[in-house]
């Protein structure tokens, strides 16, 4: 742990030697996660209330999902860029320091211009939290905390399985986006308003409604099953198989000539 | 104590024809073909040794390095280094070794150097007193001063390589592999890197493999020449041993007016511009004097310089003599 923040220090030193790219990066970010937000807007302007939610709870939804991608893709970035790695040698680096792989990787690239999404994703907060019907006792407030955190560590997940399945193929597959990015753009509603299979796809194959549309039930008191309120937690299970995916994946790895 | 005994090793490769019909048929079925990288490789090192490891593109060196570094896991055979075994001991073996890729850098682009060597001893977590001592060695040694306050980016190549090595040196690994450390070094830097290369050996007493093209490195650096070629070990023999096999050989050069008519006996002609030729001399058939005697004879000889055989035209002759 100590060494990881090492690296993130040294990616501050870095990209702060280029204060206007890193300035006008964060600010970039921050305005491209407008337009999600103005389609929720827009979308809810017309109709109030989708599947029983109203707008603020939406909007609390929102500002979850994006809070969890924004600090799962600015620090498990290095996965995300990990076909560029395997490609220039670079794993061979890391094969040859005596630290876990995982570590190492997640070291190799933190992007803190995604902090500009997270700047929005809390300035949603600041306006839904209040805006919102639910009463906040401490066991919400930690829920939403835990929600958040283990919505990062999903998308983590999935940032995994695209790494690992790199060592198979050495170039990415985009198709894995379709989850990540997805995964982003469904959450921004809760996802009951897409169907029943949908519905059972995020909650069984990649569990992103168990970060997200169950705990919000119970945060906005439409259930208090305990089942609901801890369902974040059984979302860390999902990592297995990633984890796993990212072992067999190292075994299969041989290099690029040089 | 390096042991590497019958390493095997096979890469599948995917290959198709050139076109687009091809491409999209390759889309759907490939055809693969094994190649062999490495065949029966088996050598052993001594603690403190220094051995050149040389042989054309794509003979195998690579990837030899590459197993012992942990990196590869090869098809078959045993790999024991210092009683670990580098692909099923990643962690701890790689403690005790350093590596040096020519082609690619460890340092972090845009900082200081001593950024990346600050954090390169939080990787290895190398105390502090160690690291100091360590530290203030190899910027004495290579001479990196004002050097590692600079960011990467800005360094000269030959700068540049010095760190690589001083990064892969931090943590006083017993061992230090190095691919193409002098590839694209001016020849100041080049004699730098040797000098440096050869006194860490000797205060440090860290066991060297180099690979490398470069025959001069092998020359100035290692006493022990492994020749690999086709995947396969052809030669471990000194590289004394290796210049007394040729030590019957000499090149005469020579600068002449007249017509050169006919090698004398015993000699064989390397090359003919406007009043220049080399030759080779076999001296078991005709000693140099006697074919300075039959050249003379013919012409006008200006001026001459007789030669060793150099380590370059070795590897060449090597190269011939195997076949690769």
């Amino acid at each position: 742990m100590r060494l990881y923040g090492r690296y993130i220090l040294m990616h501050l030193k870095s990209q702060m030697q280029y204060k206007g790219s890193f300035f006008l990066l964060i600010f970039s970010q921050f305005l491209t996660a407008f337009s999600a937000l103005a389609s929720v807007y827009f979308l809810m302007q017309r109709f109030h209330r989708i599947d029983e939610f109203s707008f603020q709870e939406v909007l609390l939804c929102f500002a979850i999902v994006l809070m969890a991608f924004s600090l799962a893709e600015c620090f498990a970035r290095g996965f995300d860029r990990f076909p560029a790695v395997l490609a220039n040698g670079g794993f061979d680096r890391i094969l040859v320091r005596p630290r876990s792989t995982v570590l190492q990787v997640l070291g190799s690239q933190v992007e803190f211009t995604r902090l500009g999404r997270l700047c929005q994703a809390t300035l949603v907060f600041c306006y839904a939290i209040p805006a919102s019907d639910v009463v906040w006792t401490a066991d919400r407030v930690l829920l939403l905390i835990l929600m958040i955190l283990s919505g990062a560590l999903v998308f983590f997940g999935l940032f995994l399985i695209f790494a690992g399945l790199c060592f198979f193929t050495t170039e990415g597959l985009e198709f894995i986006n379709i989850f990540t990015d997805g995964g982003r753009e469904f959450g921004a509603y809760p996802l009951s308003v897409y169907g029943d299979g949908v519905l059972k796809f995020f909650t069984f194959v990649i569990p992103l409604a168990l970060v997200q549309y169950y705990p919000l039930l119970y945060l906005t008191g439409r259930s208090d099953s305990l089942l609901h309120a801890l369902s974040p937690l059984f979302a860390g299970v999902f990592l297995l198989p990633c984890f796993l995916l990212w072992r067999i994946g190292i075994r299969h790895y041989r290099s690029t000539g040089s | 104590m390096i042991t590497l005994e019958h390493i095997e090793k096979t890469y599948r490769v995917a290959r198709r024809n050139a076109g687009m019909g091809e491409a999209l048929r390759a889309l759907f079925h490939r055809e693969y073909t094994l190649i062999p990288a490495l065949q029966d490789v088996s050598f052993q090192v001594a603690d403190g040794e220094m051995v050149g490891y040389i042989g054309p593109n794509g003979a195998g060196k690579s990837s030899t390095i590459k197993i012992m570094s942990g990196i590869l896991h090869p098809d078959g055979g045993t790999c024991v280094i210092d009683g670990l075994t580098p692909w099923k001991n990643r962690r701890e073996h790689v403690r005790n070794i350093g590596v040096v890729f020519g082609q690619r850098s460890q340092l972090w682009w845009d900082v200081p150097v001593i950024d990346s060597f600050e954090l390169i001893r939080d990787i290895y977590q190398v105390d502090a007193a160690a690291y100091r001592r360590s530290y203030e060695e190899l910027v004495t040694l290579l001479g990196l001063g004002d050097i590692v306050r600079t960011p990467a980016r800005q360094l000269s190549l030959g700068q540049r390589m010095r760190c690589e090595i001083a990064a892969s040196l931090l943590h006083e690994p017993r061992i230090l592999f190095l691919d193409e450390p002098t590839i694209g070094l001016d020849a100041v830097s080049k004699l730098a890197v040797r000098d440096f290369i050869r006194k860490i050996n000797q205060e440090r007493g860290t066991t060297v493999i180099l690979t490398t093209h470069d025959m001069q490195d092998i020359e100035a650096l290692t006493e022990r020449v492994l020749l690999i070629g086709k995947g396969k070990i052809l030669l471990d023999d000194t590289l004394d041993a290796l210049k007394a096999r040729s030590s019957h050989t000499r090149r005469l050069q020579i600068r002449y007016t007249g017509a050169l008519a006919a090698c004398p006996a015993g000699t064989t002609l390397v090359s003919q511009e406007a009043g220049q030729a080399a030759f080779s001399v076999d001296t078991d058939v005709c000693p140099v004097s006697r074919a300075i005697e039959a050249l003379s004879r013919q012409v006008e000889i200006t001026d001459l310089t007789v030669e060793n055989i150099s380590a370059e035209e070795l590897v060449v002759s090597l190269y011939e003599e195997y076949a690769i």
